[in-house]
């Protein structure tokens, strides 16, 4: 045995050899170490973050001038980042196991629920904020187990939209019942023009729409197998059978409903604020909102509250987490609401807010009017809304194309109880 | 290469060439075949690690996540207890399950013996001259260039009940044009199902005939001459010929369109009624609408054991074809 001494061309091959190896080890080095890094990210002290879905242009430039109002105020740096909604918790709950969550995350409100049953948000009471001047439809919309973590800037909720110039044409008034409801759609169907339009599809969006139905009718998420919740899903199914609603509501999501309801293809619709943009930009199109119609004159009309709130994700640095509490009371803050209302066509939360906001979008009166009376999906079933959304989703569709609406519904409510 | 540089590279001693020695130092053949080995490892260690980390790492976690309670909460206090075979048992008990599974094979085979065919047809077409081939073929790739999502979404209006324009189509030509090509529980499976077909056309076409340019035209000159029709040529001299390629683009096709997801929740959201529902998006709901990530996992790695079972067949056919 002797000593390992290179000679020429073995030294020569050694050092070719480890010209290569030594690069391809600091590659494999590289691309180990860039993985694993994305574990620790440093926080910048001055530079705070939120994150939100505004991934629409007009959104993101809106949210980015609050923000940039609020750094100015608090004396901070915020940076936006926007995710795609249907990404967000998604991406939320990497950053948590990551521990790089943004300091405030705007959640939608029927996700909020399993964030905060996960253990990923402080109750904003907690890090300073009150629910002064907010009504209590509007608390309970952000909140939890009793528990209030999400501040609400704008709510909204759906309304019917309709066609002023078809139904005064028809000589026909707005519906405010079910029967006025079905006898004009009736009436308005004509050629390639359907009555009405909604949303029945097979995701959040058909529930959304559902909701207002089976709650004013007195039904329930707690209990799908009632004859309230029946009732409706059979007044959907008459609207069908009539012919007044097209058999294509299975598979349109509210998006579709409008560009159908803009087409001339509906005279009325049900659907939100956030399509007043759109259906603003289309020239001669002379529309009008009201309430939803209810089963019986003097029913109240219960919606379903939509939109985000903002939370504080649990980061275990409660210094930062007292500002971000900061940087949402700025956000939420009256005047911000109501700059935020009238661009995004909703509903300021707080009292105050919204009496302003009323004098300045008289319009959309009747959206104030809903607003007052809808509730939360989730104030009931809290994180379990994803399990019942899916089943009456199931249920209802079942229902419109031909099954009876009680075995659809009987079936539903098994499969929330079995946890399937 | 091994025993190349070991012949290629003579040992000189100490002893027998001194005037050497202050030239070329003596080597230590052990040395030289652990530098060696190193240097193999060296080459071998970026894919192995890249395998590991890409392929094999998410593989093992989500064979184990199937096994255990991942919850939203998870995310935040890293604990995940293990619960048997409960997730199992949920995916197995729910009816949906075996409806997905249904539909997933109706859509597989569907969207193969569909894609198959009609790829088939036009690559033994596009093998003859004729004036503007070239650019009918490339025509025809076009859906390959489209996203997917694209694909579902163009088609989901073409196909709408009402305003669609696959229904005025129909209703000027005479046939009934009230067809609910997505809206009923019969027919959304079919539609979608098209739809796959419509986007597997140009990979089959493309394959096969390039598969057809390597069959040797004489042989089908010399069954010309032997007397068989064209039909018969092509069945008895062609498509035998053309065999492993077949099993290529079957393969491949199988593996791609078992997992469909994002063409389905374009188009239907699985829906009206679940009746579009299949394994992609069973996996797609447990997991990122429920937050169910166990379920969600019991159903990926059914998904993943039946590929692999393809997978296992296709290496197999190769290895044949190779011997």
């Amino acid at each position: 045995m002797t000593e390992p001494s290179p000679d020429g061309r073995n030294g020569r091959r050694s050092r070719r050899t480890r010209r290569i190896v030594v690069p391809l080890t600091v590659v494999s080095a590289i691309v180990a170490g860039t993985v694993l890094s994305g574990c620790g990210q440093q926080r910048d002290e001055n530079v705070y973050t939120v994150m939100n879905s505004s991934t629409d242009e007009s959104y993101h430039r809106w949210d980015g001038d609050t923000l940039e109002r609020c750094s100015k105020e608090l004396g901070i740096t915020i940076e936006q980042e926007s995710v795609p909604a249907a990404q967000l918790m998604t991406k939320a709950l990497r950053m948590a196991s990551s521990k790089s969550l943004p300091d405030v995350l705007q959640l939608d409100a029927s996700e909020m629920p399993t964030f905060a049953e996960a253990g990923g948000l402080i109750p904003l009471k907690d890090v300073g904020l009150t629910t002064t001047d907010i009504p209590e439809g509007i608390v309970n919309f952000g909140s939890f187990e009793g528990k209030y973590y999400g501040a609400a800037r704008t709510v909204n909720t759906l309304a019917l939209f309709y066609n002023k110039d078809t139904l005064d044409k028809a000589g026909l008034p707005v519906p405010t019942t079910w029967a006025e409801m079905q006898s004009t759609a009736r009436k308005l169907t004509h050629g390639k023009r359907y009555g009405v339009a909604l949303s029945a599809g097979g995701a959040e969006d058909g529930v959304f729409q559902f909701t207002p139905f089976m709650w004013s009718n007195g039904g329930d998420e707690t209990k799908l197998d009632s004859p309230e919740v029946a009732g409706a899903l059979d007044y959907w199914k008459g609207l069908l059978k009539d012919g007044s609603l097209s058999k294509s509501t299975v598979n349109w999501t509210q998006a579709d409903v409008n560009d159908q309801f803009m087409a001339g293809n509906a005279a009325m619709m049900i659907n939100g604020p956030w399509q007043v943009e759109t259906l603003n930009a289309k020239k001669g199109l002379n529309w009008g909102i009201a309430g939803i119609p209810v089963p019986e004159a003097g029913d109240d009309s219960v919606g379903p509250l939509g939109g985000g709130v903002l939370t504080v994700p649990n980061t275990g640095d409660s210094a930062r987490e007292k500002t971000a509490a900061k940087i949402i009371g700025c956000m939420a803050g009256e005047q911000e609401q109501i700059t935020y209302a009238l661009n995004s066509w909703m509903v300021p939360a707080n009292t105050k807010a919204a009496a302003v906001w009323r004098t300045k979008a008289p319009e959309l009166a009747a959206l104030a009017g809903q607003v007052s009376t809808a509730r939360s999906r989730t104030a009931k079933v809290g994180a379990q809304w994803s399990s019942v959304s899916l089943a009456l989703q199931s249920a209802f569709q079942s229902a419109l194309t031909g099954e009876s609406s009680e075995a659809a519904l009987k079936r539903a409510q098994q499969q929330v109880t079995s946890g399937n | 290469m091994s025993s190349t540089t070991a012949s290629a590279t003579p040992l000189p001693t100490d002893a027998k060439a001194p005037a050497a020695a202050a030239v070329r130092k003596p080597v230590n053949p052990r040395s030289t075949k652990r530098r060696r080995t190193l240097a193999q490892w060296g080459f071998i260690a970026p894919a192995v690690i890249f395998m590991a980390l890409f392929f094999g790492y998410p593989l093992v976690r989500n064979i184990v996540m199937s096994f255990q309670d991942y919850s939203p909460s998870t995310f935040f206090t890293g604990e995940a207890p293990f619960n048997g075979l409960d997730n199992w048992n949920n995916v197995f008990s729910d009816g949906l399950f075996g409806k997905a599974l249904w539909q997933t094979i109706l859509f597989t085979v569907g969207s193969l013996l569909g894609q198959f065919t009609i790829g088939l047809a036009l690559a033994v077409f596009f093998t003859r001259r004729f004036p503007l081939n070239g650019i009918l073929r490339s025509l025809i790739l076009l859906p390959w260039l489209v996203p997917m999502v694209v694909s579902g979404i163009v088609w989901r209006r073409i196909f709408d009940q009402d305003t669609g324009v696959l229904n005025s189509f129909l209703d000027t030509v005479g046939l009934p044009g009230d067809t609910p090509w997505l809206t009923s529980t019969s027919m959304a499976l079919i539609s979608v199902i098209l739809v796959n077909i419509w986007i597997g056309i140009p990979f089959n076409m493309v394959i096969l005939y390039g598969g057809l340019q390597e069959v040797p035209k004489e042989l089908s000159e010399a069954a010309a001459l032997d007397g068989a029709s064209a039909w018969r040529t092509f069945r008895s001299v062609t498509l035998p010929m053309l065999k492993p390629v077949i099993t290529v683009v079957l393969v491949l096709g199988f593996m791609s369109t078992v997992k469909i997801l994002d063409l389905v929740l374009a188009l239907t959201d699985g829906g009206p009624a679940d009746s579009t529902q299949t394994l992609g998006t069973l996996t797609y709901q447990n997991s990122f609408v429920q937050m169910d990530f166990g379920a969600g996992a019991v159903v990926g790695n059914i998904l993943i054991l039946i590929s692999a079972v393809f997978a296992v067949f296709y290496l197999r056919v190769n290895r044949n074809e190779g011997k």
